[in-house]
């Protein structure tokens, strides 16, 4: 018994140790390819001097992130300011536990499932870790003593509070659907057809929400670079930017992850291995990403204000409305 | 209604736009691979020319350094045995030079010249400061054939009429109707 314990929990870190080995590369690498991408839609060639095509960016990057000088701004709340950028990078990474990246198999007797974790309420997990997570963007802001960083900081927070609750409610269809809050049942319920077809509305809202959840472009107010230099991580430098800056990059895979196990069928699909099948969703979603930033411009804090509140808002409410008796007709 | 269906065509032909644009050659040059062939007339680093008698050109007559908007230009003039003026040193702070060609301009024998040669940078800002040795060039630069000194540079030898492109004297008691 105590044998088996032990087994399961070494088998447990390995997984760990992978996944996070894993996830940090290709966040960092997700940096080279956003750039590329960005830089190719602007007609650049974006990075190609370290290494060939710039494939040792990443690296280059990391190095000078570590070598350079960890300041803290004189009259800054100290503990709080270095506490913050690691409540981000935390956070994203903390998300992916529920996700399931493919179908479970079996080694040397022992179920292996592809989830770190099948929480039962995944769902509302992966809700409160993103508000959370909006802790470290208003308290690295705040503890900054500095205008530009207290307003990102505030913005931020402000943009989550409007956001938050188009996020939930756009997921409800979903749940009512799958008839779970587990991420792994959720994925279950779309072998046969991914949700997005019967719920495209549900999906639109979520994308949008999540990626004002995430301060991608065209929702970036919080680190608006031309009116308040870089926002709520103005004052940081070296690796404590860094870990702001993976956060952001982990939370992309992350939201990539959640899109397509909530909305495209997680790593369902014909043919081709289910890992793979997930790792092409997330790979859409997330060039879809970029792609949106590379095209559309910042949009005004009123006009932010006004979508969440006056559009998506009402279009998830009434868009559960329709989910539900739609439900009830086809049960009856 | 309507509005709101153009602003979602609007935002569809945004992204048309980039898509496209993602299979396009990038149109950034390559700088240290590739150099673009710059005009012989651009303005960068500064050369003291030669006359075609591979003699200085320049008279240090301290026209340049006076114009010049930085005063980046110094020099000491001196003369030759044989009369002939010449600066002792001349000295040019690229650090302050802004390239504006005011002194090219008002150089009269076409000493100071600028060239399309850009790439000065140093590490360190005193090898920024050329000094005569390091201006100097064994070329005339943008015109070869020049020679400032046989129009206007020696005593005149000789009788009057006998010099490069001037005409005999007119003998006004024979310049008859």
């Amino acid at each position: 018994m105590v044998q088996d314990w032990i087994l399961g929990f070494i088998f447990l870190v390995i997984k760990l140790g992978i996944i996070l080995i894993v996830l940090l590369t290709v966040a960092s690498y997700l940096v080279w390819v956003e750039r590329k991408l960005l830089s190719r839609m602007q007609a650049r060639f974006g990075p190609n001097r370290a290494g060939r095509f710039g494939l040792l960016q990443p690296l280059a990057d990391l190095v000078k992130l570590v070598t350079k000088e960890d300041t803290v701004p004189e009259r800054a709340s100290k503990a709080l300011f270095l506490l913050a950028p690691g409540v981000v990078a935390l956070m994203a990474l903390l998300i992916f536990a529920v996700v399931p990246f493919g179908r479970g198999f079996t080694l040397w007797g022992r179920p292996v499932p592809l989830v770190i974790t099948d929480l039962n309420v995944g769902l509302l997990y992966f809700l409160a870790l993103s508000s959370i997570s909006v802790y470290g963007v208003a308290l690295g802001g705040w503890a900054s003593n500095s205008k530009y960083s207290l307003l990102g900081g505030i913005r931020g927070a402000a943009q989550m509070i409007s956001y938050e609750v188009a996020l939930g409610l756009s997921l409800v269809p979903v749940v009512m659907l799958a008839g779970s809050f587990s991420l792994v049942e959720i994925t279950n319920a779309q072998g046969r057809y991914p949700f997005i077809l019967v719920q495209p509305v549900s999906f639109l809202l979520f994308f949008t929400a999540a990626m004002a959840e995430i301060k991608r472009i065209p929702f970036d107010l919080p680190e608006a670079e031309n009116e308040l230099g870089a926002g709520y991580h103005t004052e940081y430098s070296g690796m404590r930017f860094g870990l702001f800056f993976l956060g952001e990059y982990i939370t992309m895979i992350t939201l990539g992850s959640l899109v397509a196990v909530f909305f495209l069928g997680g790593w369902h699909g014909p043919v081709l291995p289910p890992f793979i099948w997930f790792v092409i969703k997330v790979g859409v979603i997330v060039f879809i990403l970029i792609w949106l930033r590379a095209t559309f411009p910042r949009i005004r804090y009123d006009q932010l204000m006004n979508v969440g509140w006056k559009v998506l808002i009402p279009v998830a409410l009434l868009n559960i409305i329709a989910t539900g008796a739609v439900r009830l007709m086809t049960r009856g | 209604m309507g509005t709101m269906f153009e602003g979602i065509k609007a935002l569809f032909t945004g992204l048309a736009t980039t898509f496209k644009v993602l299979f396009r050659k990038p149109v950034t040059e390559q700088y240290p691979e590739y150099k673009r062939p710059l005009f012989p007339r651009s303005r960068a680093v500064i050369v003291l020319t030669r006359d075609p008698d591979g003699e200085e050109r320049c008279v240090a007559c301290y026209l340049c350094s006076s114009v010049c908007p930085t005063s980046c230009i110094s020099m000491q003039s001196a003369e030759r045995e044989d009369g002939r003026r010449y600066s002792r040193w001349f000295r040019i702070n690229f650090a302050r030079c802004i390239y504006c060609g005011l002194c090219e301009e008002a150089c009269p024998t076409l000493a100071i010249q600028l060239t399309p040669d850009f790439e000065t940078s140093r590490r360190d800002i005193l090898k920024l400061v050329y000094e005569k040795e390091d201006l100097l060039v064994n070329h005339g630069g943008k015109n070869n054939e020049y020679n400032f000194y046989r129009y206007a540079g020696v005593t005149m030898v000789g009788d009057k009429g006998t010099h490069i492109n001037e005409e005999k004297p007119v003998n006004v008691k024979s310049n008859m109707p």
